[in-house]
């Protein structure tokens, strides 16, 4: 009995939680406004499926309940109406699957007039590469990976070094131009996320992965991370600028090529923190092999935590309202007890790792000689 | 004709003497299913703490300090794991088909006492195993329940040193177990049914169990050779799933191996697993709704077909799991299509449960309850499928919470709908005592409507977008604020339903004890189980002499019967034979 009253509510209560959900699709700002009417018919086809079926359903239970006399009828089949709903039911697929894979049919085969942008994915941040005027990619291999060439770009392949590279998370494209992605990460899974456009494809080492789609509405988009890449994953964000061409040109224009990349590396190999003191060099060798440097640049810019370059003696502010100096004492409880307290503006992100007493002081050593003394 | 095991009750392999033969070392299918229950129901509570852990967290970010990054992800990897293999895989195949396959065919037995044996304590082993992944130095690892390579053996993945290397030497064991368990159950499906019991008056119980059964001898293979190529990546440095890369600044050695070869492998496993879970599900609340409606179940046949249809074409969708994986994306076109087509035959076994209960005698017992929730929430979990099984749908929504809720839906709660639904059911023969009915209403009440309550709206917060795997949401600004408040609730919903599961273990143990004594066939019903001469089954099951079997399992409410239900092993004359097809209906009755 109840249950009948309440499968009833829970029914009703189901479409209109449809009809009034607070949550829905983000609005469409791209080309793919046919994988919204997709899923558009499959809410209509599977809707009335659910709401027919489920109310045969509390009916039945409602008119067939048992009740004393009452018994139930003998018909352990009937082919005809078996046949019939096979029917139905093969229509109603039919109806979801040729639509979807007429869509799905633009979806692998991208315009050949767009523009290429390659995403690059690695834990936990983004970059970005852009053709440069010879309108080719350069060749890429994790073996030519270095802190400053994170694109591992190859220096001998001409076709790079005019190649036009974003480090950062934030990257423009051009309005209303069909946009064909090539994502390559050097390290684990990653996916480029970008709710209203749709369009998505994960990110695999070893392979370049791509898909295509075309802004449509100028705005700023949040991109993240989709496939589960590790403790950081959901601080792998990022933001996608849409702008009309012009605008997207002169943005385009102020990142630098490869060339210049090469050129600001050799500089700045001249005049990094002192070489030549055997623990700092201990302490650079371990924050690379323990991963520290995914997450703290050395050069200023922050990716998830903190960067390292002015850290020492510098105060720093908690998520408790507190305030504290950064010096030894402070370094060596953080990297002992990363969760005890939590820098203002990072996510408590950061994992234990494991360090020996030695290993702890040359790192210390190391976050030292990146500040100035 | 079946192979009839030599029926001397005192056959030396059987006839335990000591306690510790009899219950501890025991080759008896009754107690070796009672075994793999238990231990399936504890290690399953684990998984139910780990996702209440989980949900603090997301329901309250930062809240529970203790719950980090890397925790957060442990708990999720472990949850799913624990759920879906050690759980739900070994309920239905080690608890409900050691118990029921012997019982519903006729026989004494399974055909390989003391494989079976061996099973349970593979399967015990491989549990204690996957539980010291708490306890080694790094914790159990958190890459996920797919354990996706590369990040699950690299730095910046939990457990990415000790703890996947005992999550895959736990499967491993596991699947040892499996295959075990699973050639003893197909072989005594095969060759120990008693005399008159064809394969098509088998009870759908059966079949569901036998073609899961097949359908793990088959796909397990797939995640034993990852798994150990998986280990060789770790601990030999080879390269089978490991491409060139630069893991945490630090070039790795490996060299030319495929993510996505793992992916392939995981998923030729993965999706026959979700039947590996559902057809038994399928199976058992068929009964269910059969004996509890008073009604011979429609369509028996079709039911059997479409559970092998359903079972083969299982092992051709695997890829529906990668469309957005980075795979070949012609391959959407098939797989799209495979999955689409596997819809109809699943379809049909909701229309003939729903033609079951029409025109029935519906009695509404916890047992009948159980089954009616299960048919709307899979129904449900059914019908969201359509929409990641259809490739350009999924491409947006795959990896966000709309996945999430779906999976939960159809292989989570529509399952343990059936599995609670099926001890409610065999309580009384595998104890000789009924459950406690109010205790039984309030499990069933807050499980249903809560899980429902929970699962069915994080559909929409799919659709908004929201991604899983995910430790926080903090400063998104496509996410709004009620959102967040939803994610509280469906946390205290979730706390909620967590604590009632201890009503129902209180149950179980309170009533194995205390409980209404049952009579050996409570419910009325006309399959094989309930005719034993003893109830609970004694050693061998059925005395002297075996049963011999002259109908179906579903003669209820046969016209002019004296009863509204008649035995499968009543004489001939009392008819209420099964349907012949082919020809007209009228000797149905009788």
């Amino acid at each position: 009995m109840a249950i009948t009253v309440v499968l009833f509510i829970v029914v009703l209560a189901s479409l209109l939680f449809h009809w009034l959900t607070p949550w829905w699709i983000t609005p469409l700002a791209s080309n793919w406004g046919r994988m919204d009417q997709t899923l558009w018919i499959t809410f209509l086809v599977t809707g009335i499926f659910f709401t027919i079926i489920s109310l045969v359903l509390v009916w039945t239970i409602w008119r067939y309940r048992h009740r004393t006399g009452h018994k139930a009828a003998y018909e352990p089949d009937n082919p005809r109406l078996e046949r019939w709903l096979i029917g139905i039911t093969t229509v109603g697929i039919v109806g979801l699957l040729a639509p979807g894979l007429v869509v799905y049919a633009d979806y692998v085969r991208p315009p050949s007039e767009a523009m290429v942008l390659e995403v690059v994915g690695e834990q936990w941040q983004w970059r970005f590469r852009f053709e440069g005027p010879d309108g080719r990619l350069g060749g890429t291999d994790t073996r030519f990976v270095t802190p400053e060439n994170p694109f591992g770009l190859d220096p001998a392949d001409a076709r790079g070094l005019d190649d036009i590279l974003v480090s950062g998370n934030e990257v423009h494209v051009p309005l209303n131009r069909p946009i064909h992605v090539f994502a390559r990460s050097r390290d684990v899974l990653h996916d480029f996320y970008v709710p209203p456009f749709r369009a998505r494809m994960n990110i695999v080492p070893g392979q370049v992965s791509s898909f295509w789609f075309t802004p449509t509405v100028a705005g700023r988009y949040e991109s993240m991370c989709a496939q589960l890449c590790g403790v950081g994953h959901p601080n792998m964000r990022g933001t996608v600028i849409v702008e009309p061409e012009p605008s997207f040109r002169a943005w385009l224009g102020r990142q630098g090529t490869f060339t210049a990349a090469l050129a600001a590396a050799a500089a700045a190999k001249a005049q990094g923190p002192a070489v030549g003191d055997p623990l700092v060099d201990r302490g650079r060798a371990l924050a690379g092999a323990k991963g520290c440097t995914a997450c703290h640049s050395i050069d200023g810019h922050t990716i998830v935590g903190p960067t390292w370059k002015g850290l020492f003696g510098k105060m720093e502010s908690m998520d408790d309202g507190t305030a504290a100096k950064v010096d030894e004492a402070y370094l060596r409880d953080f990297i002992r007890n990363p969760t005890a307290r939590s820098v203002k503006g990072y996510p408590p992100v950061m994992p234990k790792v494991e360090l020996t007493d030695p290993e702890l002081d040359a790192l210390i050593a190391y976050i030292k000689a990146l500040a100035p003394q | 004709m079946a192979y009839v095991i030599p029926t001397h009750p005192d056959e030396p392999h059987h006839a335990p003497q000591s306690f510790w033969t009899r219950y501890v070392w025991s080759q008896d299918h009754k107690v070796i299913a009672v075994q793999y229950g238990c231990t399936a129901i504890a290690v399953g509570l684990v998984g139910l703490v780990l996702s209440n852990l989980m949900r603090l967290q997301l329901g309250f970010p930062g809240q529970f300090a203790f719950i980090d990054a890397e925790r957060y992800y442990q708990f999720v990897t472990m949850h799913g794991m624990i759920m879906v293999i050690y759980l739900l895989t070994a309920l239905f195949l080690g608890g409900f088909g050691n118990y029921l396959i012997p019982l519903m065919v006729g026989a004494r037995d399974m055909v390989f006492p003391y494989l079976n044996m061996l099973s349970f304590w593979f399967y015990l082993l491989s549990v204690i195993v996957l539980m010291a992944s708490f306890f080694v130095p790094g914790g159990p690892t958190g890459a996920g329940w797919t354990l996706y390579p590369p990040q699950a053996i690299l730095p910046g993945t939990p457990g990415h040193d000790w703890g996947i290397i005992v999550m895959l030497v736990s499967l491993l064991i596991f699947i040892v177990a499996a295959t075990m368990g699973g050639l003893n159950y197909v072989t005594t499906v095969l060759q120990a049914r008693c005399q008159g019991m064809t394969l098509l008056r088998m009870p759908l119980s059966v079949w569901g169990i036998f073609v899961a059964t097949i359908l793990a001898l088959l796909a397990f293979p797939a995640l034993f050779v990852s798994g150990v190529m998986m280990l060789f990546d770790k601990t030999l440095g080879t390269s089978f799933f490991m491409p060139s890369l630069v893991s945490m600044g630090q070039m790795s050695a490996h060299k030319g191996g495929s993510p996505l070869l793992f992916q392939h492998l995981f998923w030729f496993f993965g999706h026959p697993e979700v039947y590996i879970v559902a057809l038994p599900a399928f199976g058992i609340v068929s009964d269910l709704i059969s004996v509890h409606a008073r009604k011979a179940i429609f369509g028996y046949r079709t039911m059997v077909w479409a559970i092998v249809a359903i079972g083969g074409l299982s092992f051709v969708v695997w890829a529906h799991h990668m469309f957005v994986s980075g795979m070949n994306p012609y391959f959407g076109f098939f797989f799209a299509t495979s999955t689409l087509i596997i819809a109809v035959p699943t379809a049909i076994k909701v229309y003939n449960w729903l033609l079951t209960l029409w025109r029935g005698d519906i009695h509404l017992s916890v047992p009948m309850l159980f089954a009616l929730a299960f048919m709307l929430t899979f129904l449900l979990g059914g019908l969201t499928g359509l929409f990641l099984g259809n490739v350009s749908v999924d491409i947006p929504l795959s990896g966000t919470y709309f996945v999430v809720a779906h999976f939960h839906m159809v292989m989570g709660v529509a399952p343990l709908l059936v599995v609670f639904g099926g001890i409610y059911h065999w309580f009384p023969k595998i104890t000789g005592r009924m459950l406690d009915d109010r205790l039984g209403h309030l499990h069933f009440w807050v499980t249903f409507l809560g899980t429902y309550a929970i699962f069915f709206p994080m559909h929409y917060l799919g659709l908004l977008g929201m991604p899983r795997r995910y430790h926080h949401f903090t400063d998104y600004e496509f996410i709004p604020a009620s959102a967040h408040a939803f994610n509280a609730w469906i946390t205290v919903i979730a706390l909620i339903v967590g604590a009632v599961q201890m009503v129902f273990v209180f149950n179980l143990l309170w009533s194995a004890f205390r409980g209404r004594k049952a009579g050996p066939n409570p419910w009325q019903a006309a399959s094989l189980e309930w005719s034993t001469p003893e109830t609970p089954p004694a050693h061998g099951n059925w005395g002297p002499e075996l049963p011999v079997v002259h109908r179906w399992a579903y003669a209820y409410s046969v016209p002019g019967a004296p009863l509204d239900f008649i035995a499968q092993h009543a004489p001939p004359g009392e008819g209420g034979a099964e349907p012949t097809y082919g020809g007209s209906h009228e000797h149905l009755g009788r």
